[in-house]
């Protein structure tokens, strides 16, 4: 039919395009093809038998068909003297237990080391979200939470490293891990690193990623502290694939331990359907055999939660509940979890915030693992979910929900001469180990540079050889803490002998180690003891202060101050005069403006940034313009816009009146109506114009002339107003509020304006 | 004989600072930057021994880990394993590197004749069973 309405789009899927969340995409659930996040029907029901105190079958595989994996988790990791009792009970039963405050830890963790992966998994996936974020809050191994930050560089450059590596300590971090875009830049980057991260007060943990050998030689010769690179697998194939096997990397865990370094491993859903080797499992069962490898191995912690394979996983259905499933399973387990919330599994900003939430409220031993304190173009790693770039978002979101995210901010002034006094520090052994002489102009656009596109510097393969000599030459942190104390980095070098020390007792080699404060803190001296409201980590006062000074915090000083630089210019603009009590109006073309107790007097400005002066001369010109007479009344009784108006109105010889407060908030008001039913209101000063002010005035006049003009509408853009200007907006009405006078009746007020003589 | 030590005596640098010592005998508070910058200090007086491991191992296992003390208790008998030796078993520990199960239980024998690396020679030889078992061992 010809009358037939024709279109073919909805033009909102079109807005929704445009969206970066349609740059991610999202998978099909097909478990057959590894994409199934909770459940699969690969996966085995949980079981056990024991035959002479010997495993004789486990999750529905025989003793003697065990691969590897299962082989090493049922020598290793399951304890017979639990199992019996922990496999017998019922997985609802303990999956309540894990959210219920009132049963110990320390039992729970006992029964996880009798249980199967199918029977962590069994019961991990009866929790939904909540439930799953509030076990982990409970679980998780040490009560005070941390952080651990990416410092990378995308030209590998020393100076930058080590000035971003003491902004990343001066945040909090209790550790930093670095990588390479060139493998043979490994040296200089640990270096580079580790000078930095000794500026301030010591404490920061550091590793640097890189070939399973050379990070232990990088180890052994004192530069880096942990490593967590070790990375497991959950089916045999992804395992040998890697070129490696449970075996081999707990062994490489041991030597590790022989070193006097701490270590951890890596796992996380996603790993193997990436590798091709996922067995139909689903990602869940893989990573709780990984975790009980792990817990097998005997290594201390777990770095997991999606890690690599959380964009993969992001991209499945329940993926992200997996991840904090994947986290609560680790310290479920008793390891120290590095809670993943690194990759960037996500293009949309409400995924990252939603995301990081649940392990910001729940607290986390290592939330990020890492946090990208550099730009995103400078993560070796690929960015992370949070980066440089959102730092302050973050911050935000710590004082937003008063939670401990590990990190605390920093005045700008704090992290400038951080990045000085890093890449002086840096600079000088460099120069002392006779490695490279950097420029003065080189030191300078490493400092102000925010990334590394910004700098002039080392070229990377001026860094590589710079790397390669100190391999060569065989320099260790000895020579490195000589070199700064020589130079005056005596700070710098005592921080740095304190973080090598740290290797000859071991103690930082337990559970969830940190260093707070110069102090060790550690699930063994400071284990989460939650067990209900008003125990378990709680932030102090002084912690709670920490996070709460963000930057350009405003209060009534900051406005008060703030108003009164444009006082002087005001004042050379406008004169008020006031003429004691004002009469009422005759005219019936008459508009009073009502102005507020503070216009003009203690606020210049309006929201927008108008000055006052203007303001009232666009209205004036705008009831000029339309046939009416203005007339001003300073209000003492009020500062309410409604009042300001309806009291206008009744004073004015038209019945017409303007209301205006000094934030620009504006309203039409006639004699006898209801104070909040008025005839035009200019709700959102901060994007009110001039134009608009005058086309108030002009409309307020034709009413005088019996007309009903169009209203003036002030177009939005959906900006957050409330979020930009209500802070501000509640402290300059305070001050209004604070002139009001309930008694003092309307002011009669010239207004004489300097530029053009003209008097109202 | 020394007591087992609990968790109450975490962290020994603290709680012991005396008896903390390094590779060499220096005690925690001989590891001065002074001491450091008069050439007293080397890195190896900044190597854990297995003294300090096996005192780690006995506060893990009354933490309740006692798979983390077996861990610092393998560390231990790695200690005095020279570098190369343990790259060497690593590698031979990654599948397909050795042709029979033989190599592995030889390795395990040294070290627990040249290291009294026994506990790790139980690991490697539980190792040489299922690497068997499982096919990795290619001859």
């Amino acid at each position: 039919m010809s009358d037939t309405i024709q279109v073919n789009r909805w033009r909102r899927y079109s807005d929704w395009d445009g969206r970066p969340l349609r740059l991610d995409r999202f998978a099909k659930e097909d478990p057959a093809n590894g994409f199934a996040a909770f459940k699969s029907p690969a996966d085995p029901s949980p079981g056990l038998t024991l035959a002479a105190g010997r495993i004789a079958s486990m999750d529905g595989v025989l003793a003697h068909d065990f691969d590897m994996i299962d082989a090493f988790i049922a020598e290793y990791h399951l304890d017979p003297q639990i199992a019996p009792e922990a496999m017998a009970m019922d997985s609802g039963e303990v999956a309540r237990m894990l959210v219920d405050m009132h049963v110990p830890r320390e039992r729970l963790v006992q029964l996880a080391h009798g249980m199967t992966p199918a029977k962590l998994v069994d019961v991990v996936s009866r929790l939904n979200a909540m439930e799953i974020a509030f076990a982990y809050s409970k679980m998780r191994p040490r009560k005070t939470p941390g952080n651990q930050a990416h410092v990378t560089n995308a030209k590998d450059d020393p100076l930058q490293l080590a000035a971003d590596a003491a902004v990343a300590a001066g945040h909090g971090f209790d550790e930093v891990e670095t990588t390479m875009r060139v493998a043979r830049c490994a040296w200089s980057n640990a270096l580079a690193c580790l000078v930095g991260s000794s500026v301030g007060e010591w404490g920061t943990l550091f590793q640097c990623s890189s070939e399973e050998a050379e990070e232990l030689r990088i180890g052994m010769a004192g530069f880096t502290s942990y490593a967590e690179t070790v990375s497991v697998y959950g089916t045999e194939r992804s395992f040998t694939d890697g070129d490696d096997t449970p075996w081999s990397k707990a062994f490489l865990v041991a030597a590790y331990a022989s070193r006097g370094i701490k270590a951890r491993c890596t796992s996380g859903g996603g790993a193997e359907l990436l590798m091709g080797y996922h067995e139909a499992k689903s990602l869940l069962y893989l990573e709780a055999r990984c975790l009980c490898l792990q817990r097998g191995m005997g290594v201390q912690g777990t770095q997991n939660g999606g890690i690599d394979g959380a964009p993969i996983t992001a991209s499945i259905a329940g993926g992200m509940r997996e991840m904090m499933a994947e986290n609560l399973l680790a310290v479920w387990l008793d390891l120290e979890c590095a809670s993943g919330n690194d990759a960037r599994a996500t293009e949309s900003e409400i995924r990252v915030g939603a995301k990081i939430l649940p392990y910001l409220i729940a607290g986390s031993d290592l939330i990020c693992s890492g946090f990208g304190s550099i730009l995103k173009y400078d993560n070796s790693f690929n960015p992370s979910l949070f980066n440089g770039e959102e730092m302050e978002d973050f911050l935000t979101l710590q004082r937003d929900f008063e939670a401990d995210g590990g990190l605390t901010p920093i005045p700008e002034a704090e992290a400038l001469s951080l990045r000085i006094r890093a890449v002086e520090a840096i600079s000088a052994v460099l120069e002392e180990l006779d490695l490279a002489s950097p420029t003065q102009a080189m030191k300078t656009s490493v400092i102000a540079a925010s990334g590394s596109r910004e700098t002039q510097t080392f070229s990377t393969g001026e860094t590589a050889r710079i790397s390669e000599e100190i391999q060569a030459r065989g320099i260790n942190v000895i020579d490195v803490i000589k070199a700064l104390a020589k130079r005056g980095f005596r700070p710098e070098a005592g921080n740095l002998l304190q973080i090598v020390k740290l290797r000859v007792s071991g103690d930082y080699l337990q559970t969830s180690s940190i260093i707070r404060q110069g102090r060790i803190l550690s699930a063994v001296n400071d284990p989460n003891d939650y067990g209900g409201p008003g125990t378990g980590y709680r932030l102090t006062d002084a912690r709670k202060e920490e996070i709460n000074e963000i930057r350009d915090l405003i209060g009534q000083s900051e406005v008060l101050s703030d108003q009164a630089r444009h006082r002087r210019a005001e004042s050379r603009r406008i004169t008020y005069a006031p003429q004691g009590e004002a009469p009422k109006g005759a005219n019936p073309h008459e508009v009073v403006i009502g102005i507020s107790p503070a216009f003009g007097l203690q606020l210049y400005q309006t929201t927008a940034g108008l000055a006052l002066s203007d303001v009232l001369s666009a209205l004036i010109r705008g009831i000029t313009s339309g046939g009416g007479v203005a007339r001003i009344l300073r209000m003492h009784h009020t500062a309410d816009t409604s009042f300001l108006g309806l009291t206008a109105a009744e004073m004015s010889g038209s019945g017409f009146g303007i209301g205006i407060q000094a934030k620009g908030t504006a309203v039409i008001h006639q004699r006898g109506r209801m104070p909040h039913n008025n005839l035009e209101l200019f709700s959102n000063a901060p994007i009110t114009t001039l134009a608009h002010y005058e086309g108030m005035g002009r409309n307020a006049a034709r009413w005088t002339h019996g007309e009903r003009p169009e209203p003036v509408v002030v177009p939005t853009d959906g900006q957050a107003l409330g979020a930009r200007f209500h802070a501000q907006v509640a402290l300059i009405y305070a001050i209004e509020t604070g002139l009001t006078d309930p008694s003092r009746p309307p002011e009669e007020t010239f207004v004489t304006f300097a530029d053009t003589g003209a008097k109202a | 004989m020394r007591r087992t030590l609990t968790r109450a005596d975490f962290p020994l640098a603290e709680t012991a600072p005396d008896q903390v010592q390094g590779a060499r005998g220096k005690p925690l508070e001989a590891l001065t930057l002074e001491a450091v910058l008069q050439g007293d200090v080397t890195i190896e007086d900044l190597r854990i021994t297995p003294q300090a491991l096996l005192a780690q191992a006995e506060i893990a296992r009354d933490a309740g880990r006692a798979a983390l003390a077996e861990n610092f208790e393998r560390g231990a008998e790695l200690v005095a394993v020279p570098q190369e030796l343990i790259m060497e078993t690593y590698e031979m520990l990654r599948p397909g590197r050795v042709k029979d199960a033989g190599v592995l239980r030889e390795r395990a024998a040294m070290l627990r004749r040249d290291y009294g690396a026994e506990k790790l020679a139980e690991f490697l030889e539980t190792a040489a069973i299922h690497y068997q078992r499982r096919g990795l061992m290619p001859g």
